[in-house]
């Protein structure tokens, strides 16, 4: 009976979460365009709705009933994959984040930090197969740029989370949350945090690491070739990937659903929240550099800062006594 | 690096301030008088047409979107159409800096939407104002030498009488 019991828990879980992703996601292309506007001066959308909010309707329903085109010189079957993993790998990788200790779906999986860095990894393929398949030279310029930025990315991000295991001493996410539970990991871990940060807006490429994109000069780099919901599956890929790399922030540095007073998936939301708006304001803020400076920027000074971090702090571990 | 964190605080900032957008449907944005827009004929202080045929602004119009016919009764010109194509109508302003009479004006009026094209045509009596517009004292045949019913040649104001050209002295 008890049996039954988790699996209608879990049950409940998976559905839960993936309503609540799959509406936060369009909605958060509305809270971008809106906070983007504020933050330029202006209002943003503010017709549809209240406040604009069914402007998400407005853009779905545009989005769904536009013809579903697949060029004649692109690989037909690449082509409709390549959205399907750029929102599949996303939404498993979103899989392992404890929202709660109750609410997650399998946040308790033994191996839920190398799954989460597996996902985003696979994640490259999307933008790599939807550059290659559309066979168009701005689209494959993308896919090339997204291939190396994310991988030489993912060196980092994996590197800069090796502190954070350090001090857990577990891949498991629960556990690098109730490690939190008197310091946050962002104070020791402050390096890692940064790198983990700027990895994580590399590995989603938004503004200002969306160089596989690059409007100024790639059209708009691997997707140049996609309309409809298409199109619309990598946009929401993307905004999912925000909330993946907020709440991974949130659960390795920011000591995830702790906090005072509040209930715990409120301070979960709060934390979370704050690193969604943050990477609305980078996109606001930041220029885009380029090309060769972005990857100088993650091997020359991102690498060396991690492997920095991951000596310092294994000589304070092994130097200072183990705290209890 | 600096740099960056500078422009992040100061773009936070902005999130503060307020906004420069007007929503123009709900809150009209300030029109300064003059503004050019939607173009009137207007009439003098006598409550008569201003208008004197003279096709100058036909002749000024860089798009050709003024058409108009001359007529005259009892010495005096009048148009007998008065034709604006505003679809063609670039609201440069050129026909009220020709015309001698201040009787083609331009107004702070903007809101002329039509859904069809042909009511963008807009002949002399929607043209036309009951009002003087912005010269409110001017009135052209007052101060002009033209000989009109009423007023003979040298009686204008501002005018002395004419020279007898035939006459010796000064």
């Amino acid at each position: 009976m008890s049996n039954l019991h988790e699996i209608a828990a879990g049950l409940l879980n998976i559905v839960l979460g993936l309503a609540f992703v799959m509406v936060m996601a369009p909605l958060l292309t509305w809270v971008e365009r809106r906070l983007l506007g504020f933050l330029q001066d202006r209002y943003g959308p503010n017709r549809a709705g209240p406040f604009g909010v069914l402007q998400v309707v407005a853009d779905g329903i545009k989005l769904l009933f536009k013809q579903d085109w697949i060029p004649p010189f692109a690989d037909p079957a690449v082509f409709v994959l390549a959205p399907a993993i750029s929102m599949v790998t996303v939404l498993l990788a979103l899989a392992v984040i404890p929202a709660t200790p109750i609410i997650g779906i399998i946040g308790n999986l033994n191996v839920g930090l190398l799954y989460f860095l597996a996902m985003s990894g696979l994640g490259v393929y999307s933008v790599v197969l939807a550059g290659w398949s559309s066979n168009n030279k701005f689209s494959l310029l993308g896919g090339m740029r997204a291939a190396a930025q994310m991988v030489s990315y993912e060196v980092f991000m994996g590197l800069s989370l090796v502190g954070v295991v350090m001090l857990t001493g577990s891949f498991n996410l629960t556990d690098v949350v109730h490690s939190q539970r008197h310091l946050w990991f962002v104070v020791p871990q402050f390096l890692g945090f940064i790198v983990f940060f700027l990895g994580g807006i590399a590995e989603t490429h938004r503004l200002p690491f969306d160089l596989p994109e690059g409007e100024s000069e790639l059209g708009a780099g691997f997707h140049t070739e996609y309309s409809g919901m298409k199109f619309g599956m990598f946009f929401i890929g993307e905004y999912i990937g925000i909330m993946l790399v907020s709440a991974m922030t949130t659960v390795l540095f920011l000591g995830g659903w702790y906090g005072p007073v509040l209930p715990p998936f409120l301070w979960f939301g709060i934390k979370t929240g704050f690193f969604v708006a943050f990477f609305i304001l980078l996109r606001a803020a930041l220029p885009r550099p380029r090309y060769d400076q972005f990857m100088a920027f993650g091997w020359k000074l991102l690498l060396p800062l991690t492997l920095l971090n991951i000596l310092i702090t294994g000589a304070l571990m092994l130097g200072l006594p183990a705290p209890t | 690096m600096l740099s960056s964190l500078r422009t992040l605080w100061y773009t936070f900032l902005h999130l503060f301030q307020r906004n420069v957008t007007v929503s123009y449907p709900e809150e009209m944005p300030y029109l300064a008088p003059r503004t050019r827009g939607r173009i009137v004929l207007t009439r003098d202080p006598d409550g008569e047409e201003r208008c004197v045929s003279c096709y100058l602004c036909a002749v000024a119009c860089p798009v050709d979107c003024i058409s108009l016919q001359k007529t005259e009764d009892e010495g005096r010109w009048y148009p007998e159409f008065f034709r604006i194509n505003f679809s063609r109508c670039i609201f440069c302003g050129f026909c009220e800096e020709a015309c001698p009479t201040y009787a083609i004006q331009l107004t702070p009026d903007f809101e002329m939407s039509e859904y069809n094209r042909q009511n963008l045509v807009y002949e002399k009596e929607d043209l036309l104002i009951s009002g003087t517009g912005k010269y409110p004292d001017y009135n052209f045949y007052r101060v002009s030498g033209l000989a009109i019913p009423g007023k003979d040649k040298g009686e204008a104001g501002g005018e002395r009488k004419p020279i007898d050209i035939r006459g010796l002295m000064p």
